[in-house]
């Protein structure tokens, strides 16, 4: 019978199906941080119960932790609490922790990429709902509540019942400068915010064969804005030249039987998936977002949309934009660059190349967090750090920062911000914040003019 | 009709907005701690309070007839977004016993049922002639949920919710996940040694952090 990708990871991963019909499915990698770990090991505590795989768990800090420079921890109470919870419990059960200051520290989904611990045909979960990015290294990854961190904790298994399958086809030759965020803000349009609830997407077609591991990691990690739970591409030349490099690869130790392992990973002639969509990126735009939802998506020189419905009409009003009128030229007073979705060192190339020897607006506060120590590290060897700091960006150390505000880095109320994020929910950069959705292009044209721009026309 | 096959009866609220998501259930300022109590302060607390704490006496929640509300209505896409389990535990915490809605956000879904907090998919249809008897403070009075029969009940209105066998049991039950899924133990033991030889790098892992 021709399977799917995700079809194949799936059946290699059941440890058996369960009388109810749901499988128990083993999970390789579970990757840890402080927000949504200690009630977990709490319960296990309670119940007297051990960790099953400390082998296969990883920690890292990345929400409540400070970018300020020089910081080893929270720049608040409850937040340092936290963290002092999470490394009290990682010594305790003796995993891996990687802390603030570790060379390896960072967002969990962009370390646990980027030093090999994910690889092809894995299975890995976090409590994070954007540990789908890590599909894009052709695994199945999804992000889990609290009680399942719990469950993973102490049987290193989760019970699902397995989710449906849809394959995006996107192809095309995007023109210059439009990156992999416009299209997957393109596709969150074209899909809306529940679109794609109870699925997981493969994203296949020519442009994804084309697009390079930073890109990809861009696009997997916005599945969830559709509803999915899981977003996979894959595994091709592009994702074992990029595991080459990584430190715990297993193609150092296990080279041969890892390649015959990963040679199946494809999704094979026929398969059904239970829905099929397409995309053609040939002329696309450089996208934004207008509202409160990841899927309310124009083109940046295209008007607002009118407000028809009470939805769009509370977006609007919350974002204080008049339905009709361009968004090109709308003052703006924070730019951020940064998070799991953009934090990697192509976006900070893509951002440093439009900033390179200019001053950003100086009514605007610009912010470039790398996603991870090694992306900092990369970025300040290249002189792109140099660059954010000449142009007037803040250039900080790695963590989520603005993208949720967790560590109390907020946009002020009712101030309005272009961030490389993947979430515009109200408050969701901070109470009042405003939240556009853009590129990293899009958010350093911004920067520039001090207003929400357009990359090309700079 | 036994009680015990009832969820429960009380007033429901009415949230008109499609994709209420778990950013909003439970904003970030209330998410930093490291216990499951405490949390039902901060629920909707972006939408339930003004500056300093005070009560925001426009918001449905804080209408006097609505403060002892059982059960949100809501459009589609309840709970969508991120993946805290914070928003069904401040949930439950408050008092909420059910949540209806014509679809949720998966990993909501997830957490609501492991909480006990029903999460009762209704068709749009249905949504919207629930909405249609919310009264003028924006609640609907003496809901019945009935959770065996699968169905939500007001006055002479009634309307089917949908939701699998296991997750009814779930909520039925007082049920140990884990414990439920440790009797499968030799089942894991042997699946993990055949995996050691089939895939020995993803066992053999080296970090130290
Ligand atoms: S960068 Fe943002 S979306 Fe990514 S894990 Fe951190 S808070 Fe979540």
């Amino acid at each position: 019978m021709a399977l799917t990708l995700f079809d194949k990871i799936w059946a290699e991963h059941r440890v058996k199906t369960l009388d109810d019909g749901r499988d128990l499915i083993f999970i390789d990698r579970h990757l840890l941080h402080e927000v949504t770990s200690p009630q977990a090991y709490d319960g296990l505590d309670r119940m007297g119960r051990r960790l099953y795989q400390p082998a296969l768990t990883v920690a890292t800090e990345d929400h409540v932790v400070s970018t300020r420079p020089g910081r080893y921890g929270a720049d608040f109470e409850n937040g340092q609490a936290m963290l002092d919870t999470a490394r009290r419990n990682g010594r305790r059960y003796g995993i891996a922790y990687f802390d603030a200051n570790h060379p390896q520290q960072g967002i969990v989904h962009v370390m646990a990429s980027e030093q090999g611990m994910v690889a092809p045909g894995m299975t890995a979960v976090c409590g994070d709902s954007h540990t789908c990015t890590l599909g894009a290294l052709g695994a199945a990854a999804w992000g889990i509540g609290t009680s399942e961190v719990e469950h993973v904790l102490a049987t290193q298994t989760l019970v699902q019942a397995k989710p449906k399958t849809m394959r995006v086809g996107i192809d095309g030759c995007p023109p210059q400068g439009i990156t992999a965020k416009d299209i997957i803000l393109r596709l969150c349009r074209q899909v809306t915010i529940g679109g794609a609830t109870g699925h997981a997407i493969e994203y296949s077609g020519s442009y994804v064969r084309r697009l390079p591991m930073d890109g990809r990691f861009t696009l997997c990690n916005m599945s969830i804005e559709m509803g999915a739970r899981i977003g996979l591409i894959a595994p091709d030349e592009t994702t074992l030249r990029y595991l080459e490099d990584t430190r715990y690869s297993p193609l150092h130790d296990h080279r041969e039987a890892a390649l015959r392992s990963w040679a199946d990973l494809a999704t094979d002639e026929g398969a059904i998936f239970d829905h099929e969509m397409s995309l053609n990126v040939s002329a696309l735009a450089p996208q934004i977002t207008w509202g409160v939802t990841p899927d309310q998506v124009v083109d940046v020189d295209e008007p607002v949309p009118p407000s028809e419905s009470e939805v769009a009409r509370r977006a609007l009003e919350y974002m204080g934009l008049d339905a009709g009128k361009p968004l090109l030229g709308v003052p703006i007073n924070i730019v951020f660059v940064g998070s799991c979705t953009n934090g990697r060192i192509e976006d900070l190339r893509t951002a440093a190349a439009i900033l390179r020897g200019h001053r950003i607006d100086r009514r605007v506060r610009a912010f470039a967090v790398p996603g991870s120590q090694a992306v900092r590290a990369q970025a300040e060897a290249e002189g792109i750090a140099k660059i954010f700091r000449d142009a007037g960006v803040e250039w900080r150390e790695p963590g989520c920062s603005m993208c949720a505000g967790i560590n109390w880095e907020f946009v002020p109320h009712g101030e309005r911000c272009v961030s490389t994020t993947n979430r515009n929910f109200v408050g969701r950069q901070g109470p009042g914040a405003r939240t556009h959705l853009a590129s990293p292009a899009v958010a350093a044209a911004s920067a520039l003019v001090g207003a929400i721009a357009d990359p090309r026309r700079l | 009709m036994p009680e015990e096959a009832k969820y429960g009866r009380g007033r429901c609220c009415v949230f008109g907005l499609e994709n209420i998501d778990t950013d909003v259930i439970i904003p970030q300022t209330e998410l930093v701690t490291v216990s499951k109590s405490g949390l039902a302060d901060g629920l909707f607390a972006r939408w339930r309070y003004k500056n300093d704490r005070i009560p925001n006496p426009d918001f449905v929640l804080n209408r006097p007839r609505n403060k002892e509300c059982r059960f949100l209505l809501a459009a589609a896409n309840f709970g969508c977004g991120s993946s805290r389990e914070h928003a069904a535990w401040a949930l439950t915490e408050y008092g909420v016993r059910a949540v209806i809605s014509p679809n949720f956000g998966e990993i909501f879904f997830r957490n609501s049922i492991r909480n006990g907090l029903l999460p009762a998919r209704i068709a749009a249809a249905d949504y919207r002639c629930l909405a249609s008897l919310a009264d003028g403070e924006g609640g609907i009075d003496d809901m019945i949920v009935d959770l065996t029969a699968g169905q939500i009940t007001v006055g002479r209105l009634t309307v089917p919710f949908s939701l699998d066998q296991v997750d009814r049991m779930r909520l039925l039950t007082d049920t140990d996940d884990i414990a439920e899924t440790l009797l499968h133990r030799t089942d894991i033991e042997g699946f993990v040694a055949a995996d050691r030889i089939r895939r020995p790098w993803v066992h053999q892992t080296l970090w130290e952090g």
